[in-house]
């Protein structure tokens, strides 16, 4: 999967979870959780999803390295999705 | 014969509409069951019925707005016979339909004018859910089900014609929003009116929470893992079961004990507004069970789908605002409870431990309780005893 399109589902993932958000109003390089109103069962529900869409595990302690779209696709990516 | 009235789902509820039924006339039940779907200010509710029986008649008419505490069905008890109800109905002085139908057209009119007033108006319950999603009213769309019932397809296509035509929806989004900020208002003005509140805050450390849901969580599978505020959850009920004049209801000038810790969570909708519903005898089940019935619950009540048990019943409230990054929250009562706690944001902070200077992850926990039922004392006792469960992660 190509870096865009990991980065189409992801959007969309997070999309499910905050619907008021537009892609447009997301810069990819800002914290996630600073632009988009998520708490901590919104992260999880986040998470969640995106290991149901691309069969990827994310232990707890690699959380920290999620913290903007662009880390998360770069996650996603060297998880070989 | 047993009357079915339309239940209070909340202090903020004075009034319903009723969305649809979900029974018909000779339809057994028992308590628990579904029976019917009613519009709150705030979200659609499943009601459920809370005796077992026959339903016998249905007296309120979907799409009709009707005072909290209107019959609405009658049911027939085990055992019993048409002929004894109706003779019982006979002999009672005024028939509880009038009441109804005197609340009855406006609404009903104003909101489906493609249906005569009063008349039923199917909509599947996945269409409303997802009508609810989309923030559609479902009953202005136009149906192209069976007998003109509203599909999921009937919403979604209303859905986009209304992002092409943004005025109406937004108006009507605007409404629900307007009515919703109105009982919210209401119920916490009758709170701050009625109820004498104390305040208290307590510093929790939470090294050993931290350290035992890491452990936990990395032997968990990401949809088993569990978040702090279970944790939190399953301490306050326990606080709750050694503290009972913090768990209970106040009604007509008396405190009543909860039987049970039925824990309400406070629950943000993305739109705007609050939902505090139950979760049911949080005291006795474990944190992973918490943790799934608190995914389920924040889920249904942003969907829109919450048991009339789960909005009337909560003995306390729990609400968990640190996660939007605020020290620590001094809540407002939600009558007729006589508690709320409140959980500020769980952060890294200097300590004292043991006549050292450490740094370790702790959250506020603060308490607002009602001095008609119990004093500070008793409240520091009741923070105190939370504090106590957190550090014993394992235990709980």
């Amino acid at each position: 999967m190509t870096d865009d399109e990991i980065r189409a589902i992801v959007f969309q993932t997070l999309k499910t979870i905050a619907p008021e958000l537009e892609e447009s109003d997301l810069q990819p390089d800002r914290l996630l959780r600073d632009q988009v109103d998520l708490d901590s069962m919104d992260w999880l529900n986040f998470l969640v999803a995106l290991h149901q869409r691309l069969k990827v595990e994310i232990p707890e302690a690699d959380y920290r390295k999620l913290t903007t779209l662009n880390t998360v696709v770069a996650y996603l990516a060297s998880k070989g999705v | 014969m047993i009357e079915f009235k339309l239940p209070s789902l909340g202090a903020d509820m004075d009034k319903g509409k009723l969305l649809e039924w979900r029974v018909k006339p000779g339809d057994p039940v028992k308590r628990g069951d579904i029976v019917a779907v009613v519009d709150t200010s705030k979200v659609a509710v499943d009601v459920e019925i809370w005796n077992d029986g026959t339903v016998y008649q249905l007296i309120a008419q979907p799409g009709v707005t009707i005072p909290v505490g209107t019959v609405i069905a009658t049911l027939l008890a085990p055992g019993e016979t048409v002929e004894a109800a109706e003779a019982e109905r006979r002999s009672r002085p005024s028939p509880p339909a009038e009441a109804v139908a005197a609340e009855a057209a406006p609404v009903a009119a104003a909101a489906a004018p493609a249906v005569a007033a009063g008349e039923r108006r199917r909509v599947s319950p996945v269409a409303r859910r997802r009508a609810a999603e989309l923030g559609v009213d479902a009953e202005t769309v136009a149906g192209t089900g069976p007998h003109g019932s509203v599909t999921l397809e009937d919403v979604e296509r209303a859905a986009a014609a209304a992002k092409a035509a943004p005025a109406v929806p937004a108006d009507v989004q605007a409404e629900k929003q307007a009515e919703m900020r109105r009982a919210i208002a209401a119920a916490m003005s009758r709170s701050k009116r009625e109820i004498p509140h104390y305040y208290l805050s307590e510093l929790v450390p939470l090294q050993a929470a931290t350290d035992w849901l890491a452990a936990e969580n990395a032997k968990r599978s990401l949809t088993e893992r569990l978040l702090m505020a279970s944790l939190f959850l399953k301490a306050v009920a326990l606080a709750c079961v050694k503290y009972p004049d913090m768990n209970g209801l106040y009604r007509e000038g008396r405190f009543e004990p909860g039987a049970s810790v039925h824990v309400g969570v406070a629950v943000s909708l993305r739109q705007g507004g609050l939902i505090a519903p139950a979760i049911h005898e949080a005291a006795k089940k474990t944190l992973t069970q918490l943790m799934r019935d608190l995914t389920d619950l924040v889920k249904r009540t942003r969907a829109g789908s919450l048991r009339s048990s789960e909005m009337s019943d909560p003995t306390i409230t729990v609400t968990n605002l640190g996660d939007q990054g605020v020290d620590a929250v001094f809540g407002v009562i939600y009558p007729p409870q006589v508690a709320l706690v409140g959980f500020g944001r769980v952060e890294e902070r200097p300590c004292v431990i043991e006549g050292g200077l450490r740094i370790i992850p702790a959250v506020t926990a603060s308490l607002a309780a009602d001095h008609r039922v119990s004093d500070g004392h008793r409240g520091a006792l009741f923070l105190a005893e939370i504090r106590r469960l957190m550090q014993q992660p394992e235990t709980l």
